[in-house]
């Protein structure tokens, strides 16, 4: 028998504000009454700098947290919300890594289960020996001010490294169904997504589509209900995951939290970070069935192994990271579900060749700067002659990758002047651990938490957008280590 | 070191527009009220220009590229024009390729003009514009202001200066500059205004309040430069000469060396003050310069500065400038035709409009803010960029004799 396939690694990455359903209400209730029902807990909102490239980045350096990168074969991007159509998003996200131009990546989209299946075909892809894939799931959907969307949906992304060898969770197997069952669309090039009745997607897509496949898949693999650890039912809808549990002879206390009250359906994304949160859990030899739901079902199921993983933010940390907002025009303009006057310094023309992202894509998608093999000098970016004063050495430079260093504030302002979506722009030097520096935009960043010397890590983000061409420009940002 | 050029290109005359919300003008107009001060000041004909300097920054939304719009304006004599652009140093720069057109024997007679117009953008403050292709991508497009007021982060940090002391300190040079501006006819802003005023305005760029802002002005301003012996032979008597004009650049070891800069000071400053000094046979900058006018873009700049040019000692120029060392009637008086603060600082005209007050303070011709004491010796510098990188220019001016 072959070597056992299954999960090396997972992670996971929520972005830090948490809108309060109740204003959410607030300000539309008198429009939409029957909100009322859903406004509580929070949801996971995405800064302005953030898409589901970026987020799918940021879990994909928490999956890779103690992983040798170099050993990766290929990676994927699981979304119904990448922000090009025709860009590789996947190919950004290789970059932003630094993984090897040797690297497969693909893009995966076009409906709800599109991460489990993507899953199913890189495990089969596994036990035939490929080297590990990167599985990235991640969602930010837009969605009608007022509209149960916007209530219930949450933006966060997470990722899963599938493989042979050191596994924290092996693949048992797996059974889909695919049936054209349209609870909701969003045809190219729309915005905001159409749903059917939910008394309808309840009886005859989660019960009928789900609970048939489940009882295919229990039959198929040659497991009981009773014997599922943990059950994850992706959908958010108050009872379905407990009802869905009950016919399959799945104990109810197997039952998975589908973080609805903390983050929200996260699409796309939901499966694998409600799977990321069973792996942080789970304890060796417990079965875990994981569903993916959309136009059909997938069924996967897994036997933890309880092998350690270096220390990651994960699910847990992700929430830990959470602040609360009341802010609900910030974040329909952070959305585009609102015009404010940005006034004229926001009318800045951020074109951006491609001959010029392409010779510095290390530097601007990687972060690679460059290390003096005669001196040891750091600096950023790279350069023919060294910055250092005391040896202007030339043609000496490697390669130096800064992403994942921590670094430490050395000048900071706080600028109300300069246009920005979520004023004032936090700004300033950075010294990096083991050299280099750059002044850096900083992000998630509180007014009374910026002053010389905190401690910063990087994140990948949007830098500005050329609204002329359609266009999203990305580069890292400080943010204050918490 | 070369042996300089102290004493070889004499100011035969200068002009300056007024300064402000030029809304009846455009450049070629303030160019022309700059220029038509300056050659009556100097007694001559626009035919005896050999050559010309002019000095914008933001040519994009203001007279186009190239020195064309100079020649065109003052209808120069088909003698070659170069336009320079060096950030808000640019107005320095074209004095130093008029003053250097001379010293070298090229011309006899050389001009430089600086001019912006900046109120044509629709907003207050400088406009915002590309860095070049590579700094688009990974710089941070931050404001002026923005860029300066971390100086004040890393000062503080430095020297161990409270926020509240440091912010004291920085009102304090825009209070003495407003007062200053009160007297200066041609400033932009002639109002004074009291401490709590510019401790209590809205912020702009923390910790840079309203008031620790210069005002974004139209203007423009002019030198005709020659050589002594051509001024005397046409008539001058009280000559003031070039006695030292420096400009250092940074290299990128601010910005981009771990460890190094610290974010306090200016490098540049401190290497084209050394070289001035230098130049000029300086030796004890605090006793020998009578006043000085420097880039004071943001109160915090003109504070580190008076550090930079060795004033006051490293750490204690905020203490000095509490102790009206630089007002008006102080030790080393700075600004005291109100600054790029109150005078206004139209971007290219700024290094010459300085050169312009040191001009007609050394020849007592600067009416009622008249410094008491007779100066000999001016100074002025004129800073382009940011304090990560920039461009500082040091200019000293002074008596024939001094």
């Amino acid at each position: 028998m072959s070597a056992e396939t299954g999960i090396l690694s997972f992670g996971a990455y929520l972005p830090r504000h948490r809108l309060q359903r109740s204003a959410i209400h607030a300000a539309n209730g008198w429009f939409a009454a029957g909100l009322k029902g859903l406004a509580q807990g929070e949801r996971a909102t995405a800064n302005w700098d953030e898409d589901a490239l970026t987020m799918a980045v940021e879990a994909a350096r928490d999956t890779l947290k103690g992983i040798d990168r170099a050993g990766l074969g290929s990676l994927s991007l699981a979304s119904t919300s990448l922000p090009f159509v025709d860009r590789l998003n996947s190919g950004v996200i290789k970059e932003a890594l630094t993984l090897a131009d040797a690297t497969g990546a693909f893009d995966v989209t076009g409906g709800q289960r599109v991460a489990t299946s993507a899953l199913i075909q890189a495990l089969a892809a596994a036990a035939g020996g490929a080297r590990p894939h990167l599985a990235l799931a991640s969602e930010m959907r837009l969605s009608r001010p007022a509209s149960e969307a916007e209530m219930n949906h949450g933006d966060a992304a997470a990722g899963l490294l599938v493989g042979q060898g050191d596994l924290v969770a092996r693949f048992l197997g797996s059974h889909s169904t695919t049936v054209d069952f349209v609870d909701h669309f969003r045809m190219s090039g729309q915005d905001f997504d159409y749903t059917w009745e939910s008394r309808w997607i309840r009886d005859e897509g989660y019960t009928g589509l789900i609970g048939g496949a489940l009882k295919e898949a229990f039959a198929h693999l040659g497991v009981a209900g009773e014997s599922i650890d943990r059950f994850i039912v992706p959908i958010t809808a108050r009872g379905v995951a407990e009802g869905l549990a009950r016919r399959a002879g799945v104990k109810p206390e197997a039952v998975a939290d589908r973080l609805a009250g903390s983050v929200g359906d996260t699409g796309v994304a939901h499966p694998f970070l409600l799977f990321a949160a069973a792996l942080e859990q789970a304890q060796a030899g417990e079965t875990i069935a994981l569903i993916g739901f959309g136009q059909g079902v997938d069924v996967l199921l897994f036997e933890a192994t309880g092998r350690a993983l270096a220390p990651r933010r994960g699910v847990t940390g992700s929430l830990a990271r959470g602040v609360p907002t009341d802010n609900y025009m910030r974040w329909l303009f952070h959305r585009g579900n609102l015009k404010l006057d940005r006034g004229m310094r926001a009318e800045f023309d951020q074109k951006q060749p491609g001959t010029t992202l392409w010779r510095q894509r290390k530097a601007v998608l990687g972060l690679v700067g460059g290390r003096c093999t005669m001196t040891g000098t750091v600096q950023f970016p790279k350069s023919v002659i060294s910055v250092n004063p005391n040896d202007h050495a030339a043609h000496t430079q490697e390669d130096y990758p800064l992403a994942e260093r921590k670094a430490t504030i050395l000048t900071y302002t706080a600028d109300s002047l300069t246009y920005s979506p979520a004023p004032p722009s936090f700004y300033g030097m950075i010294d990096f651990e083991g050299g280099g520096r750059l002044m850096a935009e900083f992000t998630d960043a509180d007014a009374d938490d910026v002053d010389v010397g905190r401690e910063v890590e990087m994140m990948f983000r949007i830098k500005g957008v050329d609204e002329m061409r359609d266009f999203t420009k990305y580069f890292w940002k400080a943010v204050p280590v918490r | 070191m070369a042996s300089g050029i102290k004493d070889k290109v004499a100011i035969l005359g200068m002009g300056c527009a007024k300064f402000g919300e030029r809304w009846d003008m455009d450049a070629d107009g303030l160019m022309v009220e700059a220029y038509e001060e300056a050659i009556a000041d100097a007694g001559i004909d626009t035919s005896q220009i050999d050559a010309a300097w002019l000095g914008v920054a933001f040519d994009a939304v203001n007279v186009g590229p190239s020195g064309i719009p100079l020649a065109t304006a003052l209808r120069l004599n088909n003698c070659g024009v170069t336009k320079v652009e060096n950030y808000c140093a640019s107005g320095t720069e074209s004095f130093r390729g008029a003053v250097y057109a001379v010293a070298s024997g090229a011309a006899d007679i050389a001009l430089a003009l600086g001019v912006e117009k900046l109120k044509d953008t629709g907003y207050g403050g400088l406009p915002v514009r590309t860095r070049g292709t590579t700094f688009d991508m990974i710089g941070v497009t931050g404001s002026a202001p923005g860029n300066f007021a971390q100086l004040a982060s890393a000062y503080r940090q430095q020297h161990g200066v409270s926020k509240d002391d440091l912010k004291r300190a920085m009102a304090h040079v825009s209070v003495k500059s407003h007062a200053n501006g009160v007297k200066n006819p041609k400033a932009h802003l002639r109002k004074a205004v009291d401490m709590d005023t510019v401790l209590n305005a809205p912020m702009i760029a923390e910790p840079l309040g309203l008031f620790d802002c210069c005002g974004v002005s139209d203007g423009a301003a002019c030198a005709i430069v020659t050589t002594p012996q051509i001024a005397r032979s046409l008539g001058k008597r009280d000559l003031v000469t070039v006695k030292a004009l420096q400009i250092a650049t940074s290299n990128g070891w601010e910005l981009q060396q771990g460890g190094g800069w610290n974010g306090s000071y200016f490098h540049t400053t401190r290497v084209a003050a050394e070289k001035a000094y230098r130049e000029a046979g300086i030796t004890d900058p605090r006793r020998q310069i009578s006043l000085t006018e420097v880039h004071d873009c943001f109160s915090i700049t003109e504070l580190v500065t008076m550090e930079d040019l060795y004033l006051s000692k490293e750490g204690e120029g905020w203490k000095d400038v509490l102790d009206g060392m630089f007002d008006a009637d102080g030790e080393v008086p700075c600004q005291i035709d109100g600054g790029l603060k109150c005078f206004g600082h139209p971007i290219g005209a700024s290094g010459l409009r300085m050169i312009y007050e040191n001009y007609l303070q050394l020849l007592g011709r600067a009416g009622e803010r008249q410094r008491q004491t007779p100066p000999s010796l001016a100074l002025s510098h004129n800073l382009g960029g940011m304090p990560s990188q920039n461009v500082s220019a040091v200019a000293i001016v002074g008596l024939a004799d001094a």
